[in-house]
């Protein structure tokens, strides 16, 4: 089963590569811009994907994520104006995505509540929030500038597409892969992943169940900080009402393509990106003449087609959604 | 030298049930003591409490001289407690290796050392002698075998004292001998080994010492030297309230139901029930008797149309009810006691009352056209629960808030107010509490009276004996020997369940 699946991985792997070399090979400029992109839309919903993957991983169904993404992003914002220093606005936002999550906690594990209320609550808490406390006209005093990482940066293709980014952007990058190391090769990924799979095998070995759920949603809050942070410190620079525009609800569309791995959905967000990135070129060419609002769709297109494919054969955490009563089976 | 394990004065009361009554005990180093009882007599409840995972109302646990903290598991095991669940407390995505290595990971900086982690399974499972592959998935094992991954986790953490809960369930002969086997070599290594069984012949082999309990009280401390199978079961099963069911002779009348040739597929698409002959008197219980999963269940599902028919036929006073589904089927004449009654015996989150009359929701007087009548139902309710002693503030209660033994005679009390010609009751009595089973007895003894044919499928050989009229005994799929309980004895049944001829 496993092998089938690395090696399909393997063919889109190479189809997506030789198709790319051609592509730069046609016409390098427009190839190296558009990954560079793609790189650019993928990031906020790999992070968006990487805050269900810690949550669901332990058994708590986040559907809060877009309400995490939209207040974070707005304290980012506004913070960074009032205090003038992004970096202050980065660390509160981070904070922020905390607080939400450690909500989703206090509802979803010690309230034991169901959990899609719960992530309901969040989305229409961070929509209340936002629409009432926003100011328009504002300015961003800076911005995360590019800073291009010296030697990687010169790598044809490679080093303008991956490496030639803002802080947050190689932050988002390390945080995903210290995910994926720290989910299936630690201590604390297998106890998280046995939680999430079967609470009362970890309990009864003497792993607390609630202490982890804990200590993960509000890690998963400060990714989705730092999600928030990026999109509007780094990658967009302004702020107005219904910022986040769905990103939350795309990455739970992601993370279940990628099968709850960090790897996977970073691969599914990055298809998704140049996609969308992709639909963006080709109507700046005019390549396709109809209205760019079809070309506009293409990218949510092809994931409801993507998901209807790859939905029936992946198998999400067995507990989760489920709160935890000690002594039951 | 303080005993391994000290409990002291242990309540736990569930809503409607004691499920521990002020029991004491104590495990000595070297020693096995089984724990022994029927289902529900409290024996898992008394073990959850030891690790911390039940909170008793009263009472004192210590292990090793120190009282054990509620919540504190970990502690527990830190002591050298191990146990092995009657659940299996396994993960069946993951591998052999990280199952029994989850909650003390071998390390090497921050990752886990997997290569160590799998050189010490494989250690682990030579020195005891329990053969596993450290890499395969746990859900792609036999039980046997997840059975053996779940005794070799409780070893890993150098055990001084083995709790084992109903551990041969679910083996084989062959398995179980060898389990026996691990359990007396854990002893002489000088663990105390605390096995939980209701199988007498495992308890005369292994046990030092037999502590018994009967609906949640200790009822006393014996040995496999001072008694026998007949002694212990009398201590289990105590004023035998599955004997005092007041009987008269049957007055048996015609053919009710015919069940000719049927075969029935179980889950996994396999054929389980393997061609089976029955007729259903009215007037009479017929006692299916038989371990379970030998297609007792299957069979039930199969006439009361809850799982399709492969072949064969089941016929209600002569008319043929092929393949119809459990409403059509109840609408014929026959009513069904399920054997889950929380999967398909109730709906939880709906009122006592409501549940009283699933089966007639859509005939008067529950009923008038498509409107409910709600004080009809209301006041059958209210009957009902008096009538059937239902124990419950509220008829308008959720059966959710219910005890066992209280929704199952929601089930019952429904299944019987129609008074059909047919009732199938399959483990009606299972998990329920005592008083609770010598009331549904009375009240299947009373169906029969009436006329019903009952059928009674259950996996307690006693009540097979105290309540049938004739007994089918079902092994492999198959109905091996009807007997007219006159006639019936208790080894010969047995050895016929297991599948022995003569």
């Amino acid at each position: 089963m496993s092998s089938i699946v690395k090696r399909r991985g393997f063919y889109y792997t190479l189809a997506i590569a030789i198709s790319t070399l051609y592509l730069y090979l046609q016409s390098s400029n427009v190839t190296t811009s558009v990954f560079s992109i793609a790189v650019t839309f993928a990031m906020p919903l790999a992070l968006a994907a990487m805050v269900g993957i810690m949550c669901e991983r332990t058994g708590i169904v986040n559907i809060g994520i877009e309400g995490t993404l939209l207040l974070s992003s707005f304290v980012a914002f506004y913070s960074a104006i009032a205090t003038k220093s992004i970096i202050i606005g980065f660390c509160i936002a981070m904070a922020t995505g905390v607080f939400m999550s450690l909500l989703l906690a206090l509802m979803s594990v010690t309230w034991k509540m169901d959990q899609i209320i719960a992530g309901t609550i969040l989305n229409i808490l961070a929509t209340g929030l936002t629409s009432f406390f926003y100011i328009q006209g504002t300015m961003l005093p800076t911005m995360f500038k590019q800073k291009p990482i010296p030697g990687l940066s010169d790598i044809p293709f490679f080093g303008d597409v991956l490496f030639k980014h803002g802080f947050l952007m190689y932050l988002g990058f390390v945080v995903i892969l210290t995910l994926y190391f720290a989910l299936f090769h630690t201590s604390w990924g297998l106890r998280s992943r046995a939680v999430g799979e079967h609470p009362s095998a970890a309990d009864t070995a003497g792993v607390s169940v609630s202490k982890l759920r804990y200590l993960n949603v509000a890690i998963a809050g400060a990714i989705g900080g730092l999600c928030g942070s990026y999109l509007v410190l780094e990658l967009v620079g302004s702020w107005n009402r219904g910022f986040t525009a769905g990103k939350g609800f795309t990455a739970l569309a992601l993370m279940i393509f990628g099968r709850w791995n960090p790897l996977g959905a970073l691969a599914a967000a990055m298809f998704f990106g140049l996609s969308q990135a992709g639909a963006n070129q080709l109507m700046i060419n005019g390549t396709v003449n109809i209205p760019p609002q079809f070309v506009g769709i293409l990218p949510y297109v092809m994931t409801i087609i993507v998901l209807a494919i790859s939905a029936g054969k992946v198998r999400p955490p067995a507990a989760e959604g489920q709160p935890y009563e000690k002594g039951q089976n | 030298m303080s005993a391994l394990l000290e409990v002291t004065g242990v309540t736990k009361r569930y809503p409607g049930v004691v499920a521990n009554d002020n029991i004491s005990l104590t495990v000595n180093a070297g020693e096995v003591v089984a724990l022994l009882g029927e289902n529900g007599a409290g024996k898992s409840t008394l073990l959850k409490a030891v690790f911390g995972l039940v909170k008793p109302d009263s009472g004192e646990i210590k292990i090793g001289g120190t009282p054990i903290v509620f919540g504190d598991t970990a502690g527990v095991i830190a002591r050298g407690v191990g146990m092995v669940h009657q659940h299996f407390q396994l993960v069946p995505v993951m591998t052999v290796t990280e199952n029994i290595i989850l909650g003390d990971e071998p390390k090497r900086g921050l990752f886990i050392n997997k290569k160590a982690a799998h050189d010490e399974i494989l250690a682990l499972s030579k020195r005891y002698g329990l053969e596993v592959d450290p890499d395969a998935v746990i859900e792609d094992l036999p039980v046997g075998m997840q059975q053996r991954v779940e005794i070799l986790k409780a070893l890993r953490k150098d055990v001084k004292l083995l709790i084992l809960d109903e551990p041969t369930a679910v083996l084989t002969p062959q398995e179980i001998d060898e389990l026996l086997e691990v359990i007396r070599n854990l002893a002489k290594s000088g663990v105390g080994v605390v096995l939980i069984t209701h199988k007498l012949h495992e308890v005369m082999a292994v046990a030092d010492r037999v502590v018994v309990l009967r609906g949640g009280k200790l009822v006393g401390t014996t040995s496999p030297k001072e008694s026998d199978e007949a002694g212990l079961a009398q201590m289990m099963v105590g004023r035998s309230v599955v004997l005092q069911v007041n009987r008269t002779e049957a007055k048996r009348g015609g053919v009710v139901l015919e069940v000719k040739g049927l075969q029935v597929l179980d889950d996994r698409k396999l054929l389980m029930v393997k061609g089976v002959d029955l007729s259903l008197y009215s007037g009479e219980i017929l006692g299916v008797a038989g371990v379970e999963g030998n297609g007792q269940r299957e069979l039930v599902e199969a006439i009361c149309g809850m799982r399709n028919r492969e072949a064969g036929e089941v016929l209600l006073k002569g008319e043929p009810t092929k393949n119809l589904n459990p409403h059509a089927v109840h609408e014929a004449g026959i009513s069904h006691v399920p054997e889950d009654r929380e999967k398909h015996g109730l709906i939880s989150s709906y009122s006592i009352a409501d549940n009283l009359i699933l089966n007639q929701f859509d005939q008067s007087p529950f009923s008038k056209g498509w409107i409910r009548d709600l004080s009809a139902i209301a006041t059958n309710a209210v009957d009902t629960v008096a009538k059937f002693d239902i124990r419950t503030p509220s008829a308008f209660n959720t059966a959710s808030s219910l005890s066992g033994g209280n929704k199952q005679k929601v089930v019952v009390a429904r299944e019987l107010s129609e008074e059909l010609p047919v009732l199938i009751a399959a483990q009606p009595t299972r998990g329920v509490d005592v008083g609770s089973i010598e009331f549904i007895h009375n009240q299947l003894i009373a169906a029969r009276d009436k006329g019903a044919a009952v059928m009674l499928v259950s996996a307690e050989l006693d009540e097979i004996l105290s309540l049938s009229d004739r007994i089918a005994v079902m092994s492999g799929g198959k109905i091996v020997a009807v007997l007219d309980s006159k006639d019936a004895d208790r080894n010969y049944i047995g050895r016929l369940m297991a599948g022995l001829k003569e």
